[in-house]
């Protein structure tokens, strides 16, 4: 995939590029994904509280590179038990905007809606995703992920997938 | 059992219990009168409220309680309730107020439980006349240790310190790796909805036989040491500190050791700045606090400090829990708690490499629990050689399930004081 490094951004290249994310997510294709993230990747998921210092306080998931890995490998072991057997999963994205740059890096937000479906019964998630995406040679690479789930204030079932 | 009402004593017996304990809405609607609203149950943390005036929400059971701190310094457990209609008074989860107002027709009551004011009083007769009366209902006890507040709905029974009993100690030697002597929980909270009895949990807490089954995929992966701690050969020991409370104590493990700072799977370069304040701060027995770690203790019924998370379980229905956890943090430990934030988000809630496999098995209990045979669960592991130590409590060994059989035992009690 190319996408262009000029000013005009191609807001349907960073569609594209969402949706692949968003499926390799779905069909647990875990090197796919994992392939997406720059070396200074953050995927976090904030719980409940204050969003300005992640450092000091607890957030559902708050990975750098590395804990991506570490996530990753557990699931490849196949005795991740909250993913063994996978949940089956499809997402919705939509709303999808450019919020902005900063430097090279371009800020996309999107909502999504997400059916999961496991033994124990099916859960409904959903939220805003804020991407922040870097062009390296010529593709779309996701440099941070940060899911804000609508009810991040409430109990929420386990989430062992990748959101 | 088609018994009219549960017989506690048929369904509790020493080396096993009967599955409809945790099925069975009558058993669960006992527990909200015998144990939930009667016995000491851990509700927050002083440090949650620092300044006068603050206020967090919290539960007890099934209860809403507004923990506060009042202008004069002192903890309050207020139920959320207003005395009028009993709309909520409070629907911020926290914040700082000197009152709380309703807002369904305008009731104020002081952040300390009092009526002060009633738009319209003319229709009451003034002012004056129902303060008295109507005042937000208070939790009839409260008590601390450490800091962690306690609260018990009944007027009368134990002391928290008869309570706590041997547990004590063990949230003291958390408060001891602090060099300031506190523990703060001010990391925020993850809220993890679990369809699953509450007691599964509470069991599994201290149950050091599944760690090498249940988290071998993150042993594996992250080569943790953690594994080894609960093998078949481990010289940990399985505490039944009495009163329901019980302990999983690796001391043993890390005396062999002994290196400080390996029970946080770390060296004491890794952390300088905190090891040289415990040494300031402790003298000579720092050395021993620094290897002997943190403690892995379950307070009865609802409190569970895993070395640098606490946990808290707060009950739904015999069949859904809600678990809170967060990072341990220790007031003047520096770049610990940093360390100690980042590898509990790793570990805890709803994504946790560690709990949500743990959650995976309580909900998969719960739903093996609906098949009616065979009827009981077995406790029997560890029976056959479990000792009794120098403080005269029953030990056995790292994987054996002394500490389920102290639950029980004290849960009988509760259950049976009807």
């Amino acid at each position: 995939m190319t996408a262009p490094a000029g000013p005009d951004l191609d807001l349907r290249q960073i569609e594209l590029f969402l949706y692949r994310e968003a499926r390799y997510a779905d069909e647990h294709d875990y090197d796919a994904w994992e392939a997406l993230w720059t070396d200074d990747a953050l995927y976090w998921v904030p719980a409940g509280g204050d969003l300005t210092e992640p450092g000091a306080q607890m957030s559902v998931i708050y990975d750098n590179r590395s804990r991506i890995t570490t996530r990753l490998n557990q699931l490849r072991t196949g005795r991740r038990y909250a993913q063994s057997p996978p949940s089956s999963l499809r997402r919705v994205i939509s709303n999808v905007e450019v919020l902005g740059r900063e430097g090279s890096d371009i800020l996309v937000g999107a909502n999504f809606m997400l059916a999961e479906s496991r033994d124990r019964g099916v859960e409904f998630w959903a939220g805003r995703t804020i991407y922040r995406l870097r062009i390296a040679d010529g593709e779309f690479r996701l440099a941070a992920k940060q899911v804000l789930l609508v009810n991040r204030d409430q109990p929420l079932p386990t989430l062992a997938f990748l959101i | 059992m088609t018994d009219p009402v549960p017989d506690y004593a048929r369904l509790i017996e020493p080396d096993r219990v009967h599955g409809s304990l945790y099925t069975d809405p009558r058993v669960f609607a006992d527990e909200l009168a015998r144990i939930w609203h009667r016995t000491w149950v851990y509700v927050g943390h002083v440090s949650e409220i620092r300044q006068p005036g603050d206020y967090v929400r919290k539960h007890l059971g099934l209860q809403d309680v507004i923990m506060t701190r009042g202008g004069d310094g002192r903890v309050h457990l207020l139920l959320n309730r207003c005395a009028h209609r009993a709309n909520l008074v409070c629907e911020a989860e926290r914040g700082n107020s000197k009152s709380f107002r309703c807002p369904y027709h305008g009731w104020t009551y002081r952040n300390t439980g009092e009526l002060i004011g009633f738009p319209f009083n003319q229709g009451y007769g003034g002012k004056g006349t129902i303060e008295a009366e109507l005042s937000l209902a208070a939790v009839p006890r409260i008590d601390s240790h450490r800091g962690f507040v306690f609260g018990s709905m009944a007027p009368e029974g134990p002391t928290l310190a008869e309570h706590l009993g041997e547990a004590a100690g063990e949230l003291d030697r958390l408060a001891r790796l602090s060099p300031d002597g506190e523990v703060e929980l001010t990391a925020g909270w993850l809220k993890h909805r679990t369809r699953a009895n509450w007691k599964l949990l509470a069991e599994n807490e201290t149950d050091g036989y599944h760690p090498q089954f249940v988290h071998g995929s993150i042993f594996s992966v992250t080569g943790s040491p953690i594994g080894a701690l609960y093998s078949d050969k481990s010289t940990a020991v399985t505490r039944n500190l009495g009163n329901g409370h019980s302990e999983n104590d690796l001391r043993p493990e890390f005396r062999r050791a002994g290196e400080p700072m390996r029970w946080f799977g770390t060296t004491q370069a890794r952390v300088p700045g905190y090891v040289t304040g415990m040494r300031e701060a402790y003298g000579a027995d720092a050395e021993q606090i620094l290897v002997e770690g943190a403690p892995h203790v379950m307070v009865f019924p609802n409190l569970f400090i895993a070395e640098i998370q606490v946990f808290v379980i707060q009950p739904v229905s015999a069949g859904e829990c809600v678990q809170y956890s967060t990072a341990v943090q220790l007031k003047g430990a520096g770049e610990l708690n940093g360390r100690m934030i980042s590898q509990s988000v790793g570990s805890v809630g709803p994504a946790g490499m560690l709990l949500a496999d743990d959650t995976e098995m309580y909900e998969r209990n719960q739903r093996g629990l609906a098949m009616l045979r065979p009827e009981w669960l077995d406790l029997r592991r560890g029976l056959q050689r479990e000792r009794v130590d120098e403080r005269g409590l029953k030990v056995g060994r790292a994987t054996d399930e002394t500490a389920m059989r102290g639950f029980w035992s004290h849960y009988l009690t509760l259950m049976e004081a009807a």
